[in-house]
């Protein structure tokens, strides 16, 4: 047997556990068309036959309410599968139900896992499973996900059932209710008004529920029907509005609950005990969210994650760069010198190494999120933290995505954007997602400290400390300004699920990580090479012209004019210490020359020359072309700004971690000082995201709009802090 | 018995929903998540910042914040 399935049901009921038993593992993770929710597809191979399983997005219910109800929806009435498992949370029914009910009344065939039966039993539920079966008319199967247990009896009870077609669900809602249903079912079906993928009785109580979105559809279709209905609905609005002083929405509600309450008190469900007594979690929670403890707690727990991630990737990072340097060094031996070369080793090798080298953050950090979500704690500190976030028009679900990106000065922007995905209402989330860049990520920490060292040695700490403040009160309020400008809207209602504290499965966690990954490399992976390959030509060419380069040569062979062939070979190749003094001079003043080639040529780059060209505007803001230029490679990685900088001021090559001469250059350097080296750190916290991070929000939010915005209005917005700050601060200290 | 704003009411306090006065979207989000007349509540706890509150309905816990708590009336003995 050969079928489409889908698994659903309320977010924390097991879904993806019990996904993952029966696919496992072996699955695909793509998107629902045109929106970025997750779609997770996989195969089922039982003895009763193979099963393409589709994991639709957790729901409470289908009202259309977020962005996943509408595709979980959509998604239905579009593929119509030939079988819905509803994964039920056993401890947790009636609400649980108020999903089934719905899919009933749509008329897809259903078959209930009833998960956690073992909780329920626990906390003195008992349920009696043929009762339940008997009344819904509908297979229910116990299951326990996290090992596996009942699933060859699910799937045996879904080969039974799969591709019936069950009548519809009928609810009574009511006298006022009913007779508006069934008038506008009257004028539904002769009209054929969004038929056949809609029931008829279906689309009338949708109209009645005010779904916009079915009534958009039913409006472009047929525009007199449409209206028709909207009369109907009108005159029972007001009706209701005056006899029962309530919504039509609230009726509804009401009677799906009370179907439900119904069905369970025909002996479905006894209670050995109180069904809201205090329970283990609520104790644990009496701690974590108490008022004092809770924000200790809290902060431990993030600074705990941010030591897990970057201490533990620090060492597969250093292998990823190892690796990457040794690959690297056997091109240069391997390719004759030219461009080729450069290509290689520049673009193409740096630039697959820029990949990858994110990964082990991105293992680590998933990880830890993942380990935190599936325990419960992140909905929690999401719970203490909405007061603060949302005065911002954040989320407190936002509050992870700055951390991971570097709230705590070190982080990364890359994964920080990707966590954004916990949060759940799109505004809050694009919100969150566009200001997390300015926070602090590792790669700004070479820029900070080279700075820092070299105009402000007596208070690096304070003014690193200066640093985070600047950036969050930089990302809080553009957020806050971005929430009553081009995102504005109605902050999400924070109405929301404490889902009780759980020990989450190895296997879940390891494929959650592993998804992200996957994700990344595939996603952004290719693009990520291709700019890499862009701005190592930016930087590149034209390169210098004949006569330049000639002048350059000429140099070189006046420094070796009085030596012979040997010695200059001996020069180039022999070590420092077995050299006399006057040969080391000779090769300082040949690698001198060689510097200075490198600056030249960077000068004369497409990068230099907009960094030339931008001098006119960026010296306002106290940044000659030289800063032009490794800002502009900064674009790259935060961190070669530095090198850059050391290029151009025909330092050669300077190592990031090194910067002892470079920072000495600078404080000698014309038109440096304290005032230029903090508008430039000023500039660097808010300037353009690196493209790493603009591609990632361009796959995040599912549009390279937001990721042009995310240079363009980030790069205004530097530009104008750093001018505002240089040119007042000149007018003070003069 | 009386009639109080669920913003109201303190911690550990129970209570039985009398009525959801607010539609649309919130409105849609409160009910669907069993937040309707007739059940019973007991607040839980607040946030260190006093909001969101996290109450206990059929077996499980819910946060909203207050100025969603406002839209629920409910009795209290």
């Amino acid at each position: 047997m050969n079928a489409t399935v889908v698994l659903a049901g309320n977010p924390n009921s097991g879904k993806t556990t019990l996904f993952n038993e029966l696919t496992g593992g072996r699955q695909h993770v793509g998107n629902y068309p045109g929106v970025t929710v997750e779609k997770k597809q996989g195969t089922c191979k039982c003895d009763t036959g193979r099963f393409e399983i589709v994991d639709l997005p957790g729901t409470y219910s289908l009202t259309a309410y977020s962005l996943e109800e509408v595709v979980a929806r959509d998604f239905l009435v579009d593929e119509k599968p030939s079988m819905i498992i509803n994964i039920v949370d056993a401890s947790n029914l009636e609400r649980n139900l108020y999903l089934s009910v719905q899919f009933m009344e749509m008329g897809l065939p259903v078959c209930i896992a009833l998960n956690m039966m073992d909780v329920a039993k626990k906390r003195g539920i008992e349920i009696d499973i043929p009762k339940l079966s008997s009344l819904l008319k509908l297979p229910v199967i116990p299951i326990v996900a996290r090992d596996g247990k009942g699933k060859q009896a699910l799937m045996a009870a879904v080969t039974e059932t799969v591709g019936q077609r069950p009548e519809p669900l009928r609810i009574s809602y009511g006298r006022d209710l009913d007779a508006a249903l069934d008038e506008m079912e009257a004028l539904i079906r002769p009209a054929e008004f969004l038929t056949p993928q809609y029931d008829p009785r279906w689309t009338a109580l949708k109209y009645l529920e005010n779904d916009q979105q079915i009534m958009d559809r039913g409006y472009r279709q047929d525009k007199i029907t449409a209206m028709k209905l909207d009369a109907i609905v009108q005159r029972v609005r007001i009706h209701i509005a005056q006899t029962l002083d309530t919504h039509p929405e609230g009726i509804i509600a009401d009677h799906r609950y009370g179907y439900v309450h119904s069905v369970l008190k025909q002996g479905v469900i006894r209670f050995f005990q109180d069904e809201n007594r205090i329970q283990v979690s609520d104790k644990i929670d009496r701690i974590v969210t108490n008022r004092f403890l809770g924000p200790v707690i809290m902060a431990a727990m993030l600074m705990g994650l941010y030591q897990f991630t970057f201490t533990l990737s620090e060492a597969p990072v250093a292998w990823l760069e190892g690796f990457f340097g040794w690959v690297s060094a056997m091109a240069e031996q391997a390719l004759p010198d030219g461009m080729v070369k450069s290509l290689v080793v520049s673009g193409i090798i740096d630039g697959v190494g820029g990949v990858l080298g994110f990964v082990p953050l991105i293992m680590f950090m998933f990880f830890g999120i993942a380990f935190l979500e599936d325990t419960g704690y992140l909905a929690r500190m999401s719970f203490m933290l909405d007061r603060i976030f949302r005065m911002f028009g954040l989320h407190g679900s936002s509050v992870m995505a700055f951390i991971v990106s570097g709230g705590i000065a070190g982080g990364c922007a890359v994964p920080g954007v990707m966590a954004a995905r916990t949060l759940k209402s799109p505004k809050e989330r694009l919100a969150t997602l566009l200001t997390v860049p300015f926070m602090n990520c590792g790669a700004k920490l070479p820029v900070f400290a080279l700075l820092t060292a070299a105009f402000f040695a007596e208070s690096q700490a304070q003014v690193m400390l200066l640093i985070t403040l600047i950036s969050w009160t930089g990302a809080l309020l553009v957020a806050w300004l971005l929430r009553s400008t081009l995102i504005r809207g109605e902050s999400t209602p924070f109405v929301m699920e404490l889902p009780p504290y759980r020990l989450p499965t190895l296997k879940g966690l390891l494929i959650h990580t592993f998804e992200r990954i996957i994700q990344y490399v595939k996603k952004a992976g290719t693009v990520i090479l291709l700019i890499s390959i862009v701005l190592w030509a930016m930087m590149t060419f034209p390169g210098l012209d004949e006569n330049q380069t000639k002048a350059f040569d000429d140099q070189r062979s006046l420094i070796v004019s009085d030596l012979s062939r040997e010695a200059v070979d001996e020069v180039m190749t022999l070590e420092d210490e077995k050299l006399t003094q006057a040969m080391i001079t000779v090769k300082e003043n040949l690698l001198q020359v060689d510097a200075d080639q490198a600056g030249e040529a960077l000068k004369n780059s497409a990068a230099g020359r907009m960094g030339r060209a931008l001098e006119g505007i960026t010296r306002f803001a106290g940044f000659d072309w030289r800063t032009n230029i490794a800002l502009v490679g900064g674009f790259a990685a935060k961190e070669v700004v530095v090198s850059t900088l050391g290029t151009a001021y025909s330092l050669g090559e300077v190592d990031p971690e090194e910067t002892g001469t470079l920072s000495e250059r600078l404080r000698t350097a014309e038109g440096w000082g304290p005032l230029t080296a903090f508008s430039l750190i000023l500039f660097t916290i808010f300037y353009a995201p690196c493209f790493v991070t603009v591609v990632c929000i361009a796959k995040e939010t599912g549009s390279w709009k937001w990721a042009a915005f995310s240079i363009v209005f980030n790069t205004g917005l530097a530009l104008l802090v750093s001018t505002v700050f240089y040119q007042v601060g000149s007018l003070v200290l003069a | 018995m009386e009639r109080i704003n669920l913003r109201q009411m303190k911690i550990g306090q129970k209570g039985i929903i009398q009525r959801v006065n607010a539609d649309s979207e919130l409105g849609r989000r409160i009910r669907d998540m069993g937040l309707i007349p007739g059940k019973e509540i007991t607040v839980q706890g607040r946030a260190p910042l006093y909001d969101p509150v996290s109450l206990r309905i059929m077996g499980f816990t819910l946060t909203l914040r207050n100025n969603e708590a406002d839209h629920i009336e409910v009795e209290v003995s």
